[in-house]
């Protein structure tokens, strides 16, 4: 029987991790960082999970223990946050082009300038395209069942890259809420042991991350490219079986009320449960007004989003980040580019909202939906502007 | 839904109080939800924290600004931050002051039911510390059936340890000593 207890989401994910039974976790253990890794080292310590915690300098070491530590077949997990995640983003890059899976939750904040420790989607934004498998999460259910679901999708011999969950900093990690914990056996019975392909042992020698010469870097980056492309269906595999076991079933996308949507909100993260009561509050007026939230962020569900809008006539994309000198947020370019092929597509607006830790309230979407219709034409504005 | 918005000092364990009162409202079977006003944590700085509890899953992610109840656990407070912003007509003021809620009434001019308590004596009294979170969630509860009193306890034996005993005792003693006057009266 699963138990439900009051717990911060953050001490919930690092619960999870021990469940999943890490091998190694290593951390930076000082600001930007959560209780998650906090919490962690207290397991470790303790006992209660058997795991090298390894605390160091700074990100860039962090990512690299993980690096060492996936190459060598142990099941790794790390945790970082806005401009510790830029520390650490060389290694980023090279551990997903390595092919080492691990679990990073990364706890998403803004990045400086202004000084700001509190929650957007900056961080993430500037390691869209580092090539591992991101997701953002909704609430701390979410959180806490990706951890498994996380290790097992990068570890899976059809996957082998890593996998990043975003949390939103402080309004999903310092929250206390209601969360399903799992039985220990049916955590074993979702999540078998890391069995790698390759590691890197000195009775068994093998060579990762040559030297890439222009003769054979392009096949590299085509056959990662590939690799990559060919993951969607092990994930949908992943989230149906964590479905069945759990009743809680996942997928790239959730629509809510978009039937005879002639409107449609998008939005990533935990904004997400905020905008349906907005949605709720539309409904009441006879506005036909839906929400579409983008789970799966790399590989971006295209055919999925097409199909969710497909009665649209508008969509309203809620970014959290800025794209400098770009066609708007970073959210906007893709679902303008998901929509571009189709022969009648809706008009896209789009705003760029939360910034900073700014606070988004129900009745921000319907005011922002209210502006969307009246103001033709595609654009992007920041919103909440203090003037 | 209920929300409940509380106004405290840091270090004084306003967030600690949140965090109790949706522990005790989960372990109910009711859905909670707690946070801190996010930021640099300062000792000493003003600071806010929330709770909301309802029968339903709770989907909002945003701060608190029509609370139904406020929490004021440092008296020196109300005196430097508005307190009762957004508070609703018919909500409840619950506040640690030496002073009756009449006093109180007429010196902040507050339209509201009020509840007050000495809670800064009960906490010198009970745990020699002006420490007051958990003997304002007694005059939480007194002012408002949120959760079983019973269902508070646990939460705190968790959090306190061997101290949780002497943070029951001012729990008890505030609830017993908190006084109530109604809207109007």
């Amino acid at each position: 029987m699963a138990t439900r207890v009051g717990m911060e989401v953050s001490i919930a994910a690092a619960e999870a991790v021990k469940q999943a039974n890490a091998d190694i976790i290593a951390a930076y253990p000082i600001t930007p960082q959560t209780h998650i890794v906090e919490h962690l080292s207290e397991l470790v310590n303790d006992g209660e999970l058997d795991a090298e915690f390894i605390p160091v300098e700074s990100e860039h070491s962090a990512m690299s223990v993980c690096a060492g530590s996936s190459a060598a077949g142990a099941r790794t997990f790390t945790c970082t946050s806005s401009q510790g995640l830029i520390l650490m983003s060389e290694i980023v890059y090279a551990v997903a082009s390595l092919r080492l899976p691990m679990l990073m939750i990364l706890a998403n904040r803004s990045l400086n300038s202004p000084l700001s420790i509190w929650n957007d989607h900056s961080d993430v934004m500037s390691v869209r395209d580092c090539g591992w498998i991101q997701v953002f999460m909704e609430n701390g259910q979410e959180v806490y069942d990706h951890v498994f679901i996380g290790f097992r999708v990068a570890e899976d011999r059809n996957v082998i890259i890593p996998f990043m969950m975003n949390i939103d900093g402080f309004m999903l990690t310092h929250v206390i809420e209601p969360i399903g914990l799992l039985e220990q056996e049916v955590v074993d019975r979702y999540l078998p042991p890391f069995q790698p392909l390759y590691r890197l042992h000195p009775n068994n020698p093998v060579t990762m991350g040559a030297f890439g010469p222009p003769i054979l870097f392009t096949e590299a980056k085509k056959a990662q490219d590939e690799a990559f492309n060919k993951t969607m269906p092990h994930i949908i595999k992943a989230w149906q079986e964590f479905g069945d076991l759990t009743g809680r079933y996942y997928h790239p996308i959730e629509t809510y009320r978009t039937d005879e949507a002639k409107i449609v909100i998008i939005t990533q993260g935990s904004l997400g449960e905020t905008a349906s009561i907005g949605i709720d509050m539309m409904r009441e007026e006879k506005e036909p007004v839906g929400l579409v939230k983008i789970r799966l962020w790399r590989p971006f569900p295209f055919a999925e989003l097409r199909e969710a809008v497909k009665e649209a006539e508008l969509v309203v994309v809620m970014d959290r980040a800025i794209s400098y000198g770009g066609p708007g947020g970073p959210l906007a370019g893709e679902v303008r580019s998901a929509l571009y092929p189709q022969e009648s597509r809706p008009r896209v607006a789009n705003f760029i909202i939360g910034l900073g830790g700014r606070d988004v309230a129900p009745e921000d979407f319907v005011q922002m939906v209210q502006q969307a219709k009246a103001q033709p034409g595609e654009w992007y504005e920041i919103y909440g502007v203090r003037e | 839904m209920a929300e409940i918005r509380f106004h405290g000092r840091g270090g004084q364990g306003a967030v600690t109080s949140a965090e109790l009162l949706a522990l005790a409202a989960i372990n109910e079977g009711k859905y909670a939800q707690a946070f801190p006003s996010f930021g640099p944590e300062r000792r000493g700085a003003p600071v806010v924290a929330f709770c909301r509890i309802s029968d339903e899953k709770i989907k909002i992610r945003a701060a608190i600004y029509q609370p139904d109840i406020v929490l004021v656990l440092d008296p020196s407070i109300l005196r430097l931050v508005d307190v009762g912003n957004g508070l609703k007509g018919d909500g409840t003021l619950v506040t640690n002051t030496r002073f009756s809620p009449e006093e109180i009434k007429d010196e902040l001019g507050i339209q509201t039911r009020l509840a007050t308590v000495d809670a800064t004596k009960i906490a010198r009294e009970e745990l020699g510390l002006p420490i007051t979170n958990t003997t304002m969630l007694g005059a939480l509860l007194r002012a408002a059936h949120l959760v079983d009193k019973e269902s508070v306890i646990e939460p705190l034996k968790d959090r306190f340890g061997r101290l949780a005993e002497r943070n029951i005792k001012a729990f008890e003693r505030a609830y017993n000593e908190t006084r109530i006057l109604e809207q109007g009266g």
